[in-house]
């Protein structure tokens, strides 16, 4: 499960900076990488706090 | 050696003292082996602690200063390594050596009673900087609502909507630091690397606006439409040196000034200090440079320039998050600092109300624009007000002992007041205040002067001091523990 968890943490941080790129090549527009943004930040804050707090967790137990 | 709350009691200073120790009183041991952290967790800890709400405003003022590009790039670099120097050559070593954290350590020298208005200082300007970051907040809270915002000129309110802004947001930051500091603590290590991201993004999609669609062209529009080395109406302008040296002291009351010793004593080795430069290049390099962008598409726009609509310029809705985020996340640790150290002087108030004192000073502090506008010279001040504190730790260290001198003097002699740290403060922030009136030096760079001041008046004085007592025996070391 923490590894589906730390994929969709990693394509949240992806739709947060990639779009900003394909907006400076010209090939996406602003609109839509502002909206990508907001979904990609909405995906990091669901899982990185799932995986996150659980690798604490693990170190804690260690 | 004696410990630190057995000589308070014996010196007849339990009032102050005593309250303070009692605050701190579970961190008063030096770390111990099987607590020591690796290096990953320093780098962690730095890239998440500089890339802060701050950001959105310091990137800004520079371009208001009308620093030139170069001077800004290669200030940057200079002034960001010499920072990292800092922290691995001046302040990692003593923590590595001694464990302990700043007060414990500051204590030994300083004497309980110093250190006790050193700390009322520094929670002082805890609120100042914490206030600047609500002050951030709030310009992405009113986005939705069409609040005026503050221009860079503006030093009062400028309108009922911002005071209105402002209170809701310090009184939820506050609330929040009631609720939990632990929580949030958390959430702030979550939310940092998505920051960082938002700042690169923002700069890259924002970028097109000014002509730039290649990294070809990024030079020419840098020149001529970011960094124009034209300030504003009324701002000094910035050179190389001023980009240096506020580079290099905007977190000088942690690496000079010692403030770090709380976090790098948990070091294994001292190398560890360099894991600052994830901090000081990702958040003051990387985020300064992108919130110059932004604010120059701001301007060009005639758009407002305050954090929360560049950010909204560069990446929408999900920039106002970053900046509300960015400012919520700093604001509530710095109210627990600042409420830790204000502790001392409202002993029998629960930990609720000191935390919500210190939130409303904070928050009236957070309703003058002049908080964020004025925020490179604040931060230069913060940095000087503590930094001679850092030079004597330094001094009583590494030098004392080399002439001979005990380091430790105040708690060896169970002073209240080590006068020779008090005089190396006060004389040391006098002459750089004279430098400043009679000279005109400007105050980014009084830091420099100051240090070799504060450390020569520590080392003379401590020199009278001892000989006049007779003790001129070999100092003991203070370092227990050497990796």
């Amino acid at each position: 499960m923490k590894v589906l968890w730390k994929v969709l943490s990693i394509a949240g941080l992806a739709l947060t900076v990639v779009p900003s790129l394909l907006v400076f090549a010209g090939s996406l527009p602003w609109r839509t990488h502002a909206t990508l943004m907001l979904i990609g930040a909405a995906a990091w804050f669901a899982t990185a706090p799932l995986w996150m707090q659980s690798s604490r967790a693990k170190r804690k137990s260690a | 050696m004696a410990q630190p709350h057995t000589t308070t009691q014996r010196l007849g200073d339990r009032s102050l003292a005593a309250r303070l120790d009692a605050i701190n009183e579970f961190d008063r041991e030096p770390v111990s082996e099987d607590r020591l952290q690796g290096p990953g967790d320093f780098i962690g800890l730095y890239a998440g602690e500089h890339v802060a709400g701050t950001e959105f405003v310091i990137g800004p003022l520079f371009v208001a200063h009308g620093v030139a590009a170069a001077d800004l790039l290669m200030g940057l670099l200079v002034g960001n390594l010499l920072a990292v120097l800092s922290w691995a050559f001046l302040c990692a070593p003593i923590a590595v050596r001694t464990r302990l954290n700043q007060y414990w350590h500051l204590r030994k020298i300083a004497g309980p009673t110093l250190l006790f208005v050193y700390n009322i200082v520094n929670a002082l300007m805890f609120c100042f900087l914490a206030g600047s970051m609500i002050s951030v907040a709030a310009t992405a809270v009113g986005i939705p609502f069409d609040m005026p915002m503050p221009g860079l000129d503006d030093l009062y309110p400028n309108s009922v909507a911002w005071v209105v802004t402002v209170l809701l947001v310090g009184g939820v930051v506050t609330l929040l630091a009631i609720l939990g500091f632990e929580r949030i603590a958390h959430f702030s290590k979550v939310a940092s690397p998505w920051l960082l991201l938002v700042f690169v993004a923002c700069a890259f999609a924002a970028l097109p606006m000014l002509g730039v669609t290649s990294l070809g062209d990024f030079w020419a529009a840098a020149n001529e439409r970011i960094w124009t080395g034209v300030p504003i109406e009324g701002r000094v302008r910035f050179t190389f040196w001023h980009v240096l040296f506020f580079a290099w002291f905007a977190n000088m009351a942690m690496h000079i000034g010692m403030a770090d010793l709380t976090i790098l004593r948990y070091a294994r080795k001292w190398q560890y200090g360099f894991a600052s430069a994830f901090g000081m290049y990702l958040g003051h390099y990387v985020a300064w440079v992108a919130s110059g962008i932004l604010v120059a598409v701001a301007i060009q726009e005639a758009g407002d320039v305050a954090p929360g609509p560049i950010a909204y310029l560069g990446a929408g809705v999900a920039g106002l998050l970053a900046v509300l985020i960015a400012g919520w996340t700093t604001a509530n640790p710095t109210i627990y600092r600042a409420g830790l150290a204000m502790q001392t002087i409202t002993p029998n108030w629960k930990r609720w109300k000191v935390t919500l004192a210190v939130g409303g000073v904070t928050t009236i502090a957070a309703l003058f624009p002049a908080l964020i506008m004025r925020l490179l010279d604040f931060v230069a001040l913060y940095g000087l007000i503590l930094m001679p504190m850092g030079a004597v730790i330094f001094a009583d260290f590494w030098i004392l002992p080399k002439l001979g001198l005990r380091s430790n003097y105040a708690e060896w002699k169970k002073l209240v007041v080590s006068w020779p740290a008090a005089a190396a403060w006060l004389v040391t922030l006098g002459a750089c205040w004279l430098l400043n009136a009679t000279l005109g030096w400007q105050i980014f760079f009084l830091g420099l002067p100051g240090w070799f001041i504060a450390t020569g008046i520590f080392v003379g004085l401590s020199l009278m001091q001892q000989r006049s007592a007779g003790q001129t025996r070999v100092a003991e070391s203070p370092t227990p523990t050497v990796p």
